[in-house]
């Protein structure tokens, strides 16, 4: 039975540009056919602005179609009436996990819904019950969401839906905002109410793992279907899947790379358990020898900023009392890239926020250059230039009416005035890609990823000495995350910045640094060069975390027996070597 | 971030138990009590009722007390007025233009009593209350009055959003704050001016996000079928129990008793 069909849907609206006095016709969506199976799991792909959330929400009916048909459940979604027959039978999950809880204790919350369409109370007790039971978030029934984590949010939100009584539910970018943990928490749930329940189920989504998961593949672009199929049949594309902004999973890349010089090797691979099997059934060259030279990291021992014994304590003294750093100590040389890595509540947004000393330890001290940063208040500001800090989602902080204002703000802190300001906004700009033509937008015009680029322009534009961003690329596209990624490699290669990047992309942080800490309950954990900490897979694993896809593979096929190297985190070294090493 | 709004003192007892109108009303007339009363007798009964509500509530007094330290300089204010200010009664001390009387006296220790009473009675009720249940109480006191216009409903879901995203909103102004300071921005030094204008870089962004948490929260809401107070049902139905009828008949017992004693035995 198709629950969703839609015949040439299409949806447009109408903005209007207050400078220029001018309406302009927006068409999101040019005219889509999509059939979505009763009990199917399909996910939706597409970059920002390709009109994929439109479709969430005209399925939902937030938004009124003006084109074409759309039947949900043998509902009309055209005509109002079916409103709210339509909202009760396909429950929608949004991005934002804090903005879609409205009361204050979970129980609540997930009765929002069923309240609302007027079930017997009897009856809500008992369904908010079990969706809690199924979303495995019984024993928060009377927590405060303040106080749950991201992923556990969105669990609530689930059930949320759940206790209404869904046959569908329709989740837009529902694990944009979480940490690796969060998103398998939500990625499992979805995954069992499918398959358990027979719910089914719509993910939007920019991850391209998660879609692999899925039953069938829709590729949205520019308002129209770019393509269909079960994930093998979409992400053997890989150059299509690049030509519309999109990834692959890297596993599938690298499968289909081999497969490009050894057509023994399928091109379609999603898992590394499969791509295993395959490796086995083809067998490897006796002759095959390989040895990788080791990364080579610490050019230069010029320590910039040293930690030496950090303790933070938070509430000292009270019933709330938790130690977010205990006794951390590292130095930091001179054109280092280190990534930073840990799961939520590992000390690295603290150890952060110590190393501008927006935060000061109870203990132990940070040193710029061999001095005290928190030594002389009146030069914090100083130390605040010299040493960056761009925090998640910046966009979050613009508040001027031009772009070229925005990126003005810091360094006329810093005491910067005429042409030597005016220079050093251009030139941020110029970097982060923004020429002349932007100057005198207002920032809040601008697309997210366009908003974060100013915002790291208005940080660059102090000219720190080192430069640390917390999760530069959260919530992105992948286009967006390699646009991001490529301005902070060449702020490292051609500025000399030293950099540290926090990141959960394991993928990232392999491909792009030199070190890596590694943080765990507030202790430093590891601090050691990307080979060595990732050949520690099974500690990294305790603490939350995991080795980048292509660690994990090799790692794998060494525990075989095949002599190749476990340090391989770029997907064409990684098929250069099998390719090498596979029976023709 | 830890904010707790009216101080909800989270225990088991009698009084947490009761319903939110319970609560609520009985707090109206306790303060009506105590308005009434006018002899030794009405000050005795209006403060044993209150003994007894904190002693039943199992909030630890201290903590009463320690609502009551951040008013006493409202409450030593009014004090000393009347005592310089009232000009009726007996001489007790006099220099200059300043007279201070036997009613200017009594007058201030009964406003005082009167005061302390008041404000202990009604931090009893945000004490023992949660925030929730006492927008539920209050939407369910402001039904009546639904006829004649009152937005009992929309009252009610605007206080608890609020309560939702208070805790919320203080930690987006954290975040921003820090932002901007490593951006450079100082919000420390500087005058009065120059104070208020480095407040911009902090309520422009707090405002944005505001608007897009609402915009946000209206789509969540209505996806989940809200269309205010339309056919709506509620999980936890109000219901009256029997603990509900011995409070309301303590209460207004008590209140009584502190009128009658006003009138029969005089101030």
């Amino acid at each position: 039975m198709d629950f969703i069909k839609s015949k040439d849907l299409k949806y447009e609206y109408t903005r209007f540009d207050d400078e220029t006095n001018t309406k302009e016709v927006i068409e999101a969506l040019k005219g889509v056919d999509i059939t979505v199976k009763k009990g199917e799991f399909v996910s939706i792909l597409g970059h920002n602005g390709s009109g994929k959330s439109t479709f969430a929400k005209l399925v939902n009916g937030l938004n009124m179609l003006t084109g074409g048909t759309l039947y949900v459940k043998n509902f009309d979604a055209s005509k109002d009436e079916n409103i709210w027959d339509i909202r009760q039978s396909v429950g929608m999950v949004f991005q934002n996990p804090d903005n879609q809880i409205i009361a204050t204790v979970v129980e609540e919350d997930v009765a929002f819904g069923p309240e609302n369409i007027g079930m017997p109370s009897e009856e809500i007790v008992k369904n908010v019950d079990i969706a809690l039971k199924s979303v495995s978030m019984e024993e928060f029934r009377k927590a405060a969401p303040a106080y749950l984590s991201g992923g556990q949010k969105q669990r609530v939100a689930i059930a949320g839906i759940l206790a209404m009584k869904p046959e569908c539910i329709v989740l837009d970018e529902p694990t944009a905002m979480l940490d690796p943990l969060g998103r398998k928490e939500v990625m499992d749930t979805i995954t069992r109410l499918n398959k358990e329940e027979g719910i089914t189920i719509v993910l939007i989504t920019h991850y391209m793992e998660e879609a692999a998961l899925s039953n069938r593949i829709i590729i949205v672009n520019d308002g129209r279907i770019a393509a269909e199929g079960t994930p093998r049949e979409i992400f053997k594309n890989v150059e299509k899947m690049k030509k519309l902004y999109l990834d692959v999973p890297q596993i599938t890349e690298l499968s289909y790379l081999i497969n490009s010089k050894n057509n023994k090797m399928s091109d379609d691979i999603l898992s590394i358990d499969e791509f295993v099997n395959r490796v086995q059934e083809i067998g490897i060259r006796q002759d095959f020898v390989y040895k990788k030279n080791d990364r080579k990291a610490d050019v230069n021992n010029e320590p910039i900023l040293e930690i030496k014994n950090l303790t933070h304590i938070y509430g000292e003294g009270t019933a709330f009392e938790k130690a977010a750093l205990k006794n951390v100590s590292l130095t930091i040389n001179k054109g280092d890239f280190i990534g930073l890595i840990g799961h939520t509540g590992s000390g690295k947004s603290t150890l952060i926020q110590h190393m501008n000393a927006l935060a000061k330890g109870n203990e132990g001290g940070v040193y710029f250059k061999g001095n005290d940063i928190n030594a002389d208040k009146s030069k914090l500001k100083e130390i605040r230039q010299k040493i960056g800090l761009v925090f998640q989602y910046p966009e979050h902080q613009i508040f001027e009416s031009t772009i070229y204002d925005e990126v003005a703000f810091g360094p006329k802190n810093c005491g910067l005035k005429g042409d030597e300001l005016d220079k050093r906004i251009k030139e941020a700009l110029s970097f982060v890609g923004m020429d002349e033509s932007y100057y005198k937008k207002s920032p809040f015009d601008l697309s997210g990823g366009q908003k974060r680029r100013v915002a790291i322009a208005s940080v660059l534009a102090m000219k720190p000495e080192i430069l640390i961003l917390d999760e530069p690329m959260a919530g992105l596209d992948p286009y967006g995350r390699d646009e991001i990624l490529g301005n902070i490699k060449k702020m490292h290669d051609d500025l000399g910045i030293t950099i540290i990047l926090v990141s959960h992309s394991m993928e990232d942080i392999s491909s792009i640094a030199d070190k890596i800490i590694v943080m765990n309950r507030g202790e430093l954990a590891m601090y050691d060069t990307v080979d060595n900490v990732f050949n520690r897979a099974d500690e990294l694993k305790q603490m939350g975390l995991n080795a980048p896809q292509m660690t994990l593979l090799f790692t794998r096929l060494r525990e075989l027996g095949i002599d190749v190297p476990a340090n391989i985190y770029d997907v064409k070294e990684g098929a250069e070597i099998l390719i090498s090493a596979l029976r023709k | 971030m830890n904010l707790t709004i009216g101080q909800y003192y989270p225990t088991e007892s009698v009084i947490h138990r009761l319903d939110a109108r319970t609560k609520i009303l009985s707090t109206f007339i306790y303060i009506a009590a105590v308005f009434c009363a006018r002899g030794i007798v009405g000050y005795l009964l209006s403060a044993a009722l209150l003994i007894l509500m904190i002693r039943l509530s199992n909030v630890p007094f201290k903590l009463m007390l320690g609502g009551l330290k951040s008013i006493i300089a409202i409450i030593l204010f009014t004090v000393v007025l009347n005592v310089f200010f009232v000009r009726t009664g007996r001489d007790l001390f006099s220099f200059g233009i300043i007279h201070i009387t036997t009613d200017g006296v009594k007058i201030s220790i009964r406003l005082c009593i009167r005061l302390v009473m008041l404000i202990l009675g009604s931090s009893v009720l945000t004490l023992v209350t949660s925030p929730i249940s006492l927008t539920e109480g209050i939407e369910a006191l402001l039904k009546p009055f639904k006829k004649i216009g009152v937005p009992a409903h929309e009252i009610a879901m605007m206080m608890s959003i609020a309560l939702r995203f208070i805790p919320t909103l203080v930690d987006e102004l954290d975040k921003i704050k820090k932002a901007q300071m490593a951006r450079g921005a100082d919000f420390d030094t500087g005058g009065l001016m120059a104070k208020a204008k480095s407040m911009i870089p902090l309520l422009v962004p707090l405002f944005v996000s505001a608007f897009r948490r609402a915009d946000e929260l209206a789509m969540a809401m209505e996806a989940r079928c809200y269309r205010g107070d339309v056919n709506r049902t509620k999980m936890k139905k109000l219901e009256y129990g029997k603990n509900d009828y011995i409070a309301y008949s303590v209460v207004i017992g008590v209140t009584v008793s502190v009128i009658l004693s006003g009138i029969f035995l005089g101030a």
